[in-house]
């Protein structure tokens, strides 16, 4: 295949809107090919779209779907010669998952959290998303065996139970969700900073974070750990943030990466005392991303309308339900996590939910360096991914995003800075921030560039950047953003014009890591004697079985291999 | 002879996965740690031997192809076909009934519909503060079991999950629990209780509320008496709820069946969501069958909802109330049904199986049963669990992976269920070649 | 329970004098109900599940000594049922085992949310010498005759 005269962006090999030829042979992206030509000739071309955290799979997403059937009864659409039917807007279904992201240019999604004993209901949802690749984020940071290595100080086992669980989960990085808080919430209490001691296990947050991040390092592990800070979601917790990112400062990366990837920011940058006195603290937290290298975050932007909130932070979610007065679900996973679910609306009205959706905003647009700000809306959290195209037109244009701040509370223009901030992304940023940066954020190689070799994972729009002003023709982009002329997956057309062509299954990424025997060994004890005493699962059926990844994309990690050598086969 | 451990039972929704089985001769010969439910289906029943049509008032033998061909056109010449049961069955026939069912524009409803469907319908009002069983095991010390009765549904709940296991911070077990049962007579699980509470029949939301009322500090507004239980009962009882490190009320069909259904489930949700501002609660449905949580779910990620799906329009439509078994069949409002892993016959309301018997009726399932005396094809499969492997959810939520234990010359349920469809799309196909020409 | 009276005979078809009892019904797994679920041609579901029971005093005033089982009625049907006595009954609730023997006596109302209401039903109970029909013979009469 051929795409010819397409308008590339690739940031990664340093192409930002050159008119080039693309050739696709054999799934990938290749010098020289033969057949089918695509006619691009001016159109704007990027790889496909990288979702590195999103909740699209598992026990959460779909208590989400059995508690909302208001939800499920919207966007409804019917079976097609190629679809499954689709339904849900926050909490679509399966395949609405998979053609929605195809629709929007997007070949790539990970799901944000899975705790390690409900991995094979995560993995059954992946497996029936359709076109899209896909990996999970597995949840380390209430686990009874990370808290326990992590008080003796034994860094070594702590890694072999990275690389254990990972394979239990089949898992792809190290997920840490208000750690420490978790564990609290199994007697209904939850820890206040990272200071705080986890009751009955006497260490602490901060001791938690380290513990993983090194472990993680030391395991040169693809993607860094992945956190979700304490004190999400409240006033005021933005010096938790900063806190905790200080905390990691002299941690080396084993790989050319971050050592922290911070989840949906916006949920963090929060200043002010109570709900009363909020304001945005965003500019102190992209200050602070400027002036340091070792994190990168996720916008995860606030719009209004329906959301989804779910998380492993259980008392966040009760928290939310308290004062929603919304229904309210709830999960705790025995020695391991919790979670809960709350449906939630964002109203343009409500002075908080303003200043949250600016928020957002500040963040992406005071951050310098894009490579630092990744695109998303932790869907469904923020708001379903579908409108990623509201977001990047926001982000494009200062018109629009005044427009917008018109119809606000006239407080948001003193609680936040956003109505002073001129810049508008350019698609080069855009590129950045939607493919390669969470390319290289997760540590998948293959993904988020058009160089040599790169997955053929291609999203052409009907787009013609040299005669569109994304600054003023904010609805034009929002339009073209949304369909895509051509979605190509591993060299297949699976959407054209808003409608599904092919529905290829997709990949599943999972780190298989090599440890020392002897550090398994010691693992091993201490986790027979917690499934004789403690689990209500056995050893033996606790694992995911080969069963459940039919397609699996296997990264090899560990300690065991040469630094920078990475093996990767694909099955 | 082989031994096998750590079998996970197939029966009841504690999806016990403990059990040790001894095999010889491709027969289950012993069945070890397993309760008298789950032994008595391990060891095995009498079997359908082969496909049957009904001829001339008579089931006879054919085969395969000839029933699933039979079944298929069956559900083709159906304007509006139930496909239920899927509750004893894996995720993996689930998944492919829900495919059929979209492909003959049927109703997909489960057996939930007569078991816990209310629960699910209050969860769609409140949401659900639950845990794992694990969690339970570990942490609660307060044990509230209401209109259930594990000792003979969930005969090992209590030994392994609840009152009386040991766990982390429960490490005395049963000397450090409280136990209270709450129910209209006397059972045996109501004997292994510090506290047992007898309700009036069809009172339970009045309970509840009266709960709540005390709970919110409205008890002097209350009557003396309410359900049968007196004021002061109920609010020692409140104050022993609150008193509770971790609680944890398990419910059944007692509160699902009776006056009220899913409104004394929504009030029941709510009054936990309120006992968590006081200390940490968690409810959880007793679910039945040992995959009945599974066909939730996989309805649920596959279609947006759990149950009672009507895909005559091409699309999922939910409605239950319109769209559940008992109601199509009450309405007469379906012309063809194929039933799996279930017996309605035997578990729905009488008027509502004489209709069932004047529509065309397709059987998949291991052993005779009333709902064989109405079929007019008769597919038997193998046995999950024992014959063959698949995914299983537990009444937590938590999935496990049955095993295979013995071989079998009977096709797996999503065998059967994949052939149905192999046969509904050969035959289609033909009927649109002939339109054609 | 407490209310007796005289059953007219086009009810019952019967000449001599009945007590007539009301009670509320309900239905519900047990152990041998359970055990018995997949193999219901047999003996033992047929022993285990079309049974009634009732609390002492129930029992007592309405079971005499010839004949121990009971036909109940509801709205909805009839079912002769053996009956046993079972002590952490109350007086005025009698217990069926769930099955297709219960289901005689429920209605098909679901009260808009898809679910039959199988406990709390009210019935009437009187003794009698009829026999309870076996698993076959309860369907006879709406089975499959032809294709």
């Amino acid at each position: 295949m051929i795409i010819r005269g397409g308008i590339i962006y690739d940031p990664t090999n340093g192409i930002f809107g050159e008119e080039m030829d693309l050739c696709i042979e054999k799934g990938r992206v290749v010098e020289d090919a033969k057949g089918e030509e695509i006619d691009a000739r001016g159109l704007l071309v990027m790889p496909g779209g990288v979702d590195a955290h999103s909740h699209i799979a598992g026990g959460k997403v779909n208590t989400g779907r059995i508690m909302r059937p208001d939800d499920s009864r919207s966007g409804v659409e019917p079976r097609t010669r190629v679809c499954r039917p689709s339904t849900g807007y926050t909490v679509p279904n399966c395949y609405a998952i998979g053609y929605r992201y195809a629709k929007l240019g997007y070949t790539t999604a990970f799901e944000a959290a899975t705790p390690i004993i409900s991995a094979r209901h995560t993995h059954e949802e992946l497996e029936e998303i359709p076109i899209v690749d896909k990996g999970a984020l597995t949840l380390f940071g209430n686990n009874w065996q990370v808290m326990e290595s992590v008080r003796d100080k034994d860094i070594a086992k702590l890694s072999a139970f990275i690389a254990w669980g990972l394979r239990a989960a089949r898992g792809y990085g190290v997920k840490i969700v208000n750690p420490g808080g978790g564990e609290a919430w199994g007697f209904g209490s939850n820890v206040k900073g990272i200071h705080d001691t986890v009751p009955n296990f006497d260490i602490t947050p901060a001791d938690i974070i380290r513990g993983l991040a090194q472990a993680n390092e030391m395991l040169r592990l693809p993607h860094s750990i992945h956190l979700h800070f304490n004190n999400l979601g409240k006033p005021g917790n933005y010096a938790t943030a900063i806190e905790t990112l200080e905390l990691l400062k002299d941690i080396k990366p084993s790989r050319m990466r971050q050592v922290v990837h911070v989840a949906h920011m916006q949920f963090s940058a929060y200043g002010g005392t109570s709900w009363r006195d909020f304001e945005s603290k965003a500019p102190a937290i992209a200050d602070y991303m400027n002036q340091n290298s070792h994190a990168t975050m996720d916008m995860g932007q606030l719009l209004f309308g329906s959301a989804t909130t779910m998380t492993a932070d259980a008392p966040l979610e009760y928290s939310n339900a308290r004062l929603t007065h919304n229904k309210w679900s709830n999960l705790d996973l025995e020695l391991e996590e919790a979670s809960g679910v709350v449906p939630m609306i964002y109203f343009r009205k409500a002075l908080v939910n303003a200043i949250q959706w600016a928020i957002g905003l500040e963040l992406a647009l005071l951050t310098k360096d894009s490579w630092k700000v990744l695109m998303t809306t932790d869907h469904p959290n923020g708001s379903p991914f579908v409108n990623y195209p509201e977001v990047i037109s926001l982000l494009m244009s200062k018109p629009k995003r005044d427009a917008e701040m018109a119809t606000l509370h006239e407080q948001v223009s003193k609680r936040t800075v956003l109505a002073n901030v001129d810049r508008e992304l350019d698609w080069g940023d855009i590129t950045v921030m939607t493919r390669a940066a969470p390319a290289r954020v997760l540590g998948l190689e293959d993904k988020g560039h058009l160089g040599i070799g790169a997955d053929a994972d291609i999203a052409i729009y009907d787009l013609k950047p040299e005669d569109v002003d994304p600054s003023m023709d904010y609805q034009l982009v929002k339009k073209a953003m949304a369909t895509t002329k051509y979605t190509i997956k591993s060299g297949l057309i699976v959407a054209k014009q808003g409608e599904i062509l092919a529905v290829p299954e997709g990949r599943t990424y999972w780190v298989d890591a090599s440890v020392p025997k002897a550090d398994m060994d010691r693992l091993m004890i201490d986790l027979n004697e917690k499934f004789e005493k403690y689990y209500s699962i056995r050893l033996s059926n606790y694992m995911v079985q080969d069963a459940y990844i039919p397609n699996p994309a296997v990264i090899k990690a560990g300690l065991e291999l040469e630094s920078g050598s990475l093996v990767k086969e694909v099955a | 002879m082989i031994v096998h451990e750590d079998v996970i039972c197939s029966f009841c929704g504690c999806l016990c996965d403990d059990l040790t089985v001894e095999v010889e001769d491709n027969q289950v010969k012993r069945v070890k740690h397993s309760c008298r439910l789950g032994a008595s289906k391990l060891m095995g029943h009498d079997r359908i031997k082969t496909p049957m049509i009904r001829q001339n008032g008579e089931l006879t033998e054919v085969s395969y192809q000839e029933a699933y061909d039979k079944a298929a056109e069956i559900l083709l010449r159906a304007k509006h076909p139930l496909l239920y049961g899927w509750a004893s069955t894996v995720c993996e026939a689930q998944k492919k009934g829900i495919l059929l069912a979209e492909e003959v524009g049927g109703i997909l409803d489960s057996t939930a519909t007569v078991c816990h469907g209310p629960s699910v319908i209050g969860i769609e009002e409140k949401g659900l503060a639950g845990a794992t069983l694990g969690q339970v095991k570990n942490r609660a010390d307060l044990l509230v079991f209401w209109g259930c009765n594990p000792a003979e549904a969930h005969p090992r709940h209590t030994l392994r999950y609840s009152s009386n296991v040991c766990g982390k911070f429960t490490s005395e077990g049963r000397k450090c629990k409280k136990v209270i049962v709450v129910d209209v007579r006397e059972t045996r699980t109501s004997k292994n209780a510090d506290k047992f509470i007898r309700l009036k029949p069809g009172s339970d939301y009045e309970v509840i509320s009266a709960l709540r009322m005390i709970l919110s500090g409205k008890a002097e507004i209350l009557p003396d008496e309410i359900g049968g239980v007196s004021k002061a009962e109920l609010i020692s009882l409140v104050e022993l709820l609150k008193s509770a490190k971790f609680g944890a009320l398990f419910f059944g069909l007692g509160v699902t069946h009776s006056r009220g259904r899913y409104k004394n489930i929504d009030n029941a949700l709510s009054l936990i969501a309120e006992l968590n501002a006081q200390t940490k609660f968690i409810i959880q449905p007793m679910r039945g069958h040992y995959n009945v949580a599974g066909i939730g779910q996989v309805a649920a990620w596959e279609t947006g909802f759990p149950m009672a799906i009507d895909f005559s329009r091409g699309m999922p439509y939910f409605n239950p109330g319109e769209t559940a078994a008992c109601d199509v069949l009450a309405r007469q409002d379906t012309d063809a049904a194929l039933v799996i892993a279930a017996d309605p016959a035997s578990n729905f309301p009488r008027s509502v199986v004489e209709y069932l018997a004047k529509i065309p009726v397709i059987q998949i399932d291991p052993h005779e049963n009333p709902t064989t005396f109405l079929a007019d094809v008769v597919i038997p499969s193998a046995v999950a669990g024992i014959e063959a492997e698949g995914t299983a959810y537990r009444m937590d939520g938590m999935s496990l992976r049955v095993k295979k234990i013995v071989e079998s010359s009977y096709p797996s349920d999503e065998e059967v269920v994949h052939n149905i469809i192999a046969s509904v799309r050969r035959l289609r196909s033909n009927v649109i070649v002939e339109g054609g020409t | 329970m407490t209310a007796h009276y005289l059953a007219s005979d086009n009810l019952f078809k019967r000449k001599d004098v009945v007590v007539i009892t009301k009670a509320i019904m309900i239905s519900g797994r047990t152990l041998a109900q359970g055990a018995g679920c997949e193999s219901k041609m047999t003996q033992e579901y047929f022993q285990a599940v079309s049974i009634c029971s009732f609390s002492e005093a129930d029992y007592k005033s309405l079971v005499q000594a010839e004949e121990k089982n009971v036909l109940i009625r509801s709205r909805f049907g009839q079912a002769v049922l053996s009956a046993r006595m079972d002590s952490g009954l109350p007086e005025g609730i009698i217990f069926i085992p769930m099955g297709p023997w219960a289901n005689v006596l429920v209605g098909p109302d679901t009260g808009g949310c898809g679910m039959p209401q199988y406990k709390g039903v009210e019935v009437e109970v009187e003794a009698t010498a009829s026999k309870v029909l076996d698993i076959r013979a309860l369907f006879s009469d709406i089975g499959r005759i032809e294709a």
